[in-house]
């Protein structure tokens, strides 16, 4: 039952082989007793779960089913669920319990869906490794000595462990393509705008955007039918129709453009990876997509890019944490500077308190024109890049990560040599276009991803594409050694 | 050595919209605290600014009221602070591309020694903004209650050049805005609640100098009375200081109204650096022509005009105009009084006569007035036609203000009727004239320039026996006729 997808799940519930109830349990029992091997969740909902099975097998009974009606998933605890803890990965948020539900949970609820927990992250989002989370790291079910990647590392984790057949995350820089692409599954961001941010905890409010963690293209397109739409408690949500992503998912793909960077595809890619890429590219090919080289320029100012633009805007983002309110407040404050102070000294992680401090010095009088005015020019550069490279293709391929998984503790000494595991994935973000990952090989044992960027509001088209590759392959199928097997 | 003074304004005017700037929370003074602060105003995690269109379009009139520049496209920026009574750690406001332009207000100066004159003062700019919460310091031992109510409320920020040269203009300019804000309806401009604050920007120089001194500015000053005092102590105490071989020191300032003089603000004076950027959770907003046209189509009749056209279409004096254009309940009482009694002179002397020494005390607004337009309207007709003299109508305001009624039944019951009947008045001038033949005698005897004192005694005579009743145009005619 737990290798099933949510297409064959939904399937199954349809013709009656088993309940939401019962996988439900089942995949509950299966996270209780697997899950202390991988942390991949931070807080459990099973009464709620199963209480919610039990009303959706009630609504699927009654014909009133919606899209995604008794299909188990879990939500990246970034996201604000109403009377659960809603902790963002982080001490500062430990005692938060939401009174609302973000806008996304509220559609997907809508949808039918029965939510088993809120999964691991990186503490706010800032992480490509998951290591950071005051919940303790997040191991990687193809190798527990590994990071899953991160920050969405708990849900790529728990789709890849066969927990769940699919989750909620988020991505700012990569942060659902990269875990995607180290746990071996499919992962997807969508453009900037097309899916809600209200109530999705702030990391960077230009970059942020909600996307969903599966094991295939298909259940991508379901999640994001039901994840997409316009919201107007979102001023930078965009009122247009959701188009039905998985109606468009068997197009033929014959004459399709795929550009390849000349950047990425230098030959000073890691061999391994490189060589996987090329033999995913060849499948499209075989399809009926075109190979066509195209240039983007500014490629290499992206990381560098983001981390000013990134870290400004997070640095304002988490000031209203500050114990007044709600969230972690330090025992005792003597004064006002000193309950700030100390709240938030104990309550945030290294790697957020240096973005803070990054950010907060790019954006300081001195230094705005020369970091944050300068880097938003620049970012003017980066998407102008990929608008000339759309007039020659339809979509731009590149590998999702630098190589795969990498050993606890191997980056998270030199933080920047961890940014550049975004290389890659940061440039969507930047310029707002969809973006997905894809698993399109082992090496040693360990899943690489490969990397679809479309056009604004394509998402349509990259699910078709990675949909094609899927039926001719077999990566997305494979699961690692101790969470595989039959149902 | 003659000192010059130079005054920048900065007003806030909270706008009367019905939800707040971002979010859907109530507008609402004197609740109980946080009942009006939704998840958006207390920055819960994951929350996001909408803005309040009719926020917008009060801006954007306010700005057309004062001829000023409209943005086509405005910016909303984070100003990052730490304090208790702002919830995000950041304003939103507006920096460098504000709603609202540069603008050139014109003031007409009404007291002091610059009365009569006029002056023109710049509009710097005008912007939208939200405004923080409260910080209440009494009544929590040693620590501070946070009321976020106020949290999130729309305010436009006016920003003035520093064209001010006294008080007295500082007070005219704020006036003139007050006046203009609540003729657009776009706030209620209550001082007292808040509504309108002010901060003075202040410093002194020596006349003839180019340079500016270094000013201090004087925060949330919130009464015209205390506007004009602070400038005033302020100013002194600059002169003092810089007299005495000291310097004035750029910082923020409270004016204490108690003591009467102005202090550095408690909270530790460290310089600011905002870091103001670009919110990136809200669209810069961009304005067509057809919306500012059609605001422009909607716009009241504002002080200015309706002034101008209360001396040409009501002949009143450009001072009376003046006073009754001030605020707009007024403007409409009188007219409405004026439409009842057909006589503006009238009217305008009674608004601003009788009817505001009442309203002054018993401090009440002239929306609260016991006797309505109409009634003091039928009043006045009843002094034109006769009914009743000046001084009876005097009686008759007095008794409608304490106990209410009609005017034609008051004067009724009241006995306030005028006695013109000339028959009658004649048998009071005979019965004056018989009893008092030495003074007759005197007067038929004297000069034309003693004549007019002696005539006051007839008059005065006729009265005490008509027991004031007697209409005294007609006393006037008869005694005439008679000595």
């Amino acid at each position: 039952m737990f290798n099933k997808t949510i297409r064959e799940i939904l399937d199954d519930l349809a013709k009656g082989e088993y309940s939401s109830r019962e996988i439900t349990g089942a995949l509950l029992d299966r996270i209780k007793s697997l899950d202390a091997g991988l942390n991949s969740f931070i807080t459990l909902t099973e009464d709620q779960a199963l209480a919610n099975a039990e009303a959706a097998d009630s609504a699927r009974s009654k014909g009133e089913a919606g899209l995604l009606c008794g299909v188990p998933i879990a939500h990246k605890d970034i996201f604000c669920t109403q009377g659960i803890r809603s902790s963002c990965g982080s001490k500062m948020l430990d005692n938060f319990i939401s009174p609302y539900d973000a806008y996304l949970v509220k559609q997907m609820k809508d949808a039918g869906v029965v939510c088993l927990g809120k999964t691991n992250m990186d503490e706010f989002a800032m992480g490509s490794s998951n290591e950071t989370s005051y919940y303790g790291p997040v191991k990687n079910p193809w190798d527990t000595g590994r990071v899953p990647g991160g920050s969405s590392g708990g849900s790529a984790a728990a789709v890849a462990a066969r927990f769940v057949p699919g989750a909620t995350a988020t991505d700012t820089g990569g942060s659902i393509r990269q875990p995607a692409s180290l746990c071996g599954v499919t992962g997807l961001k969508p453009t900037y705008g097309r899916v809600s941010r209200y109530g999705m905890i702030a990391f960077a409010s230009s970059l942020d955007q909600a996307g969903p963690i599966a094991r295939t293209a298909e259940d991508c397109a379901l999640l994001l039918e039901a994840m997409a739409g316009f919201d107007p408690m979102d001023s930078t949500c965009i009122d247009r129709d959701v188009p039905n992503y998985s109606a468009s998912l068997t197009d033929d793909i014959s004459g399709l453009r795929i550009g390849l960077p000349k950047q990425y595809f230098n030959g000073q890619t890691n061999a391994q990876v490189g060589k996987l890429v090329d033999e995913a590219l060849k499948e499209l090919e075989s399809a009926g997509a075109k190979l066509i080289e195209v240039d983007l320029p500014h490629a290499e100012l992206a990381v560098p890019t983001y981390y000013v633009v990134a870290p400004a805007e997070c640095s304002t983002n988490l000031s209203r944490y500050d114990g007044v309110r709600y969230g972690y407040r330090c025992e005792d404050p003597v004064d006002l500077e000193d309950l700030y102070c100390r709240s938030r000294s104990e309550a945030f992680g290294d790697e957020v308190k240096r973005r803070i401090l990054v950010g907060t010095y790019v954006l300081s009088a001195g230094f705005y024109d020369a970091y944050y005015r300068q880097a938003q020019k620049i970012r003017r550069l980066i998407q102008e890049d990929f608008v000339s490279a759309f007039e020659k293709v339809d979509l731009v391929a590149s590998p999702a990560a630098l190589s795969t998984a990498f050993k606890f503790g191997e980056k998270s000494e030199d933080p920047v040599e961890m940014y550049q595991e975004d290389l890659y994935t940061i440039p969507a973000n930047l310029a707002g276009l969809p973006a997905m990952s894809m698993p399109c090989g082992l090496i040693d044992g360990l899943p690489i991803g490969m990397q679809l960027v479309g056009k604004h509001f394509e998402e349509g088209r990259m699910l078709n594409a990675a949909h094609q590759y899927q039926l001719r392959t077999d990566w997305h199928q494979r699961a690692p050694a101790q969470y595989g097997g039959e149902s | 050595m003659e000192w010059e003074t130079v005054i920048g304004l900065e007003v806030h005017v909270q706008l009367k919209t019905k939800s707040k700037i971002f979010s859907g929370a109530a507008v609402d003074f004197g609740q109980e605290p946080n009942t009006n602060a939704c998840a958006i105003d207390l920055a819960l995690p994951g929350t996001l600014p909408v803005l309040n269109k009719e926020a917008v379009s009060m801006a954007v009139q306010f700005g057309l009221a004062i001829d000023a520049e409209i943005s086509r496209r405005s910016v909303f920026e984070r100003k990052n602070y730490f304090y208790p009574d702002l919830p995000k750690g950041y304003q939103t406001t507006q920096l460098d591309e504000p709603i609202v332009g540069r603008a050139d207000i014109l003031l007409e100066l009404e007291d002091g020694s610059q009365k009569g004159t006029e002056k023109m003062v710049r509009l710097h700019h005008a912007h939208l903004e939200e405004d923080a919460g409260k910080s209440l310091h009494e009544d929590f031992a040693g620590k501070s209650g946070i009321d976020l109510n106020r949290a999130g409320t729309a305010l436009i920020e006016i920003v003035s050049e520093p064209d001010m040269r006294s008080a007295a203009e500082a007070v005219a300019f704020l006036k003139k805005i007050h006046s203009i804000v609540t003729y657009l309806g776009v706030s209620d401009g209550e001082m007292s609640q808040g509504s309108m604050r002010c901060d003075a920007n202040v410093s002194v120089r020596p006349k003839g100098q180019e340079e500016y001194g270094t000013r201090a500015e004087i925060k949330n000053i919130n009464s015209f009375r205390f506007v004009e005092r602070a400038i005033g102590v302020e100013v002194e105490r600059q002169i003092d200081l810089i007299s005495d071989g000291g310097t004035v020191v750029q910082e923020t300032r409270l004016y204490d109204s108690d003591k009467n003089e102005t202090r550095p603000m408690r909270s530790k004076e460290v310089a600011n650096d905002y870091r103001y950027f670009p919110c990136p959770d809200l669209l810069p907003v961009e304005l067509d022509e057809s919306y500012i046209q059609s605001l422009k189509d909607a716009l009241p009749e504002l002080p200015d005009a309706k002034k101008k056209r209360f001396c040409t279409d009501y002949g009143l004096s450009n001072y009376d105009a003046s006073l009754l254009t001030q605020e707009r309940p007024t403007a409409d009482y009188f007219e409405a009084v004026e439409s009842k009694c057909e006589d503006a002179k009238l009217a305008a002397n009674w608004v601003i006569g009788e009817l505001s020494a009442q309203l002054n005390k018993d401090d009440l607004k002239i929306t609260d007035s016991p006797i309505s337009p109409d009634t003091l309207g039928l009043l006045i007709v009843r002094v034109k036609d006769g009914t009743i003299s000046g001084k009876q109508a005097k009686q008759l305001f007095e008794l409608l203000w304490t106990e209410g009624g009609e005017v034609d039944q008051t004067i009724e019951s009241k006995g306030l009727k005028q006695v013109s009947d000339s028959g009658a008045i004649g048998s009071f001038v005979d019965q004056v004239i018989a009893e008092n033949p030495q003074q007759v005698e005197n007067f038929r005897a004297a000069p034309e320039e003693k004549r007019k004192k002696m005539f006051g005694f007839f008059v005065g005579q006729v009265m005490k026996l008509s027991q004031g009743q007697a209409n005294p145009a007609e006393v006037n005619k008869i005694l005439k006729e008679k000595l």
